[in-house]
């Protein structure tokens, strides 16, 4: 399957500066796999050293938290959109 | 009956001309208590629209002074301002805008000793802190006090915001959307920080809009759903926010049941 993938733009220096990139895989654990090989250093920006997805970062397709799908063994389809949002928190000293 | 001065019928007029607003409306807005958590980046814009709109009562937390680096995006303050407390100078700068307000201010940080005391005062409280720990702090003293929470954090050219509605159980909570914070070191990393300033005002702006709307009671809120702003290439993105029935907080069984403390992550 081939879908695109937001960068969120923290993560923009690993995907030459690119917001939206091509990526292939039948799930999100697929298309991460992918995309590690495309642009490396993403994987661990996402995921843990057991691999799985870091809870400060959500990915969803289209609207949808894959957290409340089946996470990383989530299927995708052609045409879908993923996202990646990993929190934030700037705003003022406190 | 509702009984406005000839200064502030004037003064609302924009406001009360409107069917949804009306004088009813405007008069809830007088009578709001909102609480802002930083009187900087997002907190600035938050307070001036709020104090604009006749916000009656706002409160004010900040320890820090203006700092130069600070005016690029933190317009309750002016370069007279330097050195200032910066409670001091957005008390003074909303006063003047609007004579109204009763601007109370804490020059201090907010902790897990005095969050409790300090919101119970409140309806509802603005996060715009710029670090993890008073993010998840928040998060948690609004959810155990039930106060309504909308939450706006800014990053380089991206920013997001929700509404948590944590006086219903139907709502999620900012841990239903991240269960944790980064650990040190981690995404969003120290040496990426940075932020285009004018992206404090789409964010704050939203909040505040968000704010009004709940002191009216009308329209859709944000509840559930997580707005993304890239500035970059000018995207506004919604994803959904489901309550987690497994959060730490709020989910069926609770981990957490009182309010904890992270070491800071980073400090921008």
């Amino acid at each position: 399957m081939a879908v695109k993938v937001r960068i969120p733009t923290p993560l923009r220096r690993i995907t030459a500066n690119q917001g939206e990139v091509d990526a292939e895989g039948a799930t999100i654990g697929g298309l991460i796999e992918d995309l590690e090989k495309k642009y490396p250093g993403l994987k661990e920006r996402l995921c843990d050293e057991t691999g799985a997805i870091r809870r400060f970062v959500n990915i969803y397709i289209n609207e949808e938290d894959i957290r409340f799908m089946q996470g990383k063994d989530t299927s995708v389809k052609d045409g879908d959109e993923i996202s990646i949002i990993p929190a934030i928190a700037g705003g003022s000293e406190v | 009956m509702l009984s406005f001065t000839d200064e502030q019928i004037k003064r609302y007029s924009r406001h009360i001309i409107l069917p949804e607003v009306g004088g009813k409306g405007q008069k809830k807005i007088n009578n709001a208590k909102v609480f802002c958590v930083g009187a900087g980046g997002l907190g600035s814009p938050v307070a001036l629209y709020l104090a604009a709109a006749g916000v009656g009562t706002i409160g004010i937390i900040d320890a820090d002074v203006v700092d130069l680096s600070n005016l690029q995006r933190q317009i309750l303050h002016a370069t007279p301002d330097l050195g200032k407390p910066k409670v001091e100078s957005a008390r003074e700068t909303l006063t003047a805008l609007n004579p109204d307000l009763n601007v109370v201010v804490y020059k201090e940080r907010l902790s897990v000793d005095n969050i409790m005391d300090i919101i119970k005062d409140y309806d509802i409280v603005l996060d715009g802190s710029d670090n993890f720990p008073t993010r998840f702090l928040v998060n948690d003293a609004t959810y155990f006090a039930k106060k309504i929470l909308i939450s706006g954090s800014i990053f380089r050219f991206d920013g997001q915001v929700t509404t948590f509605k944590h006086n219903l159980e139907t709502s999620p909570c900012y841990r239903c959307l991240y269960p944790e914070p980064p650990p040190a070191g981690l995404v969003p990393s120290c040496q990426e920080a940075g932020v285009l300033g004018v992206i404090a005002g789409t964010i704050g702006v939203l909040q505040a809009t968000e704010a009004l709307k709940e002191i009216l009671g009308a329209g859709d809120s944000l509840m559930g759903r997580l707005i993304i702003y890239d500035a970059f290439d000018m995207r506004f993105q919604e994803v959904r926010i489901h309550k987690d029935p497994n959060c730490p907080l709020c989910g069926r069984e609770p981990k957490i049941k009182e309010l904890m403390t992270y070491e800071q992550a980073c400090h921008l």
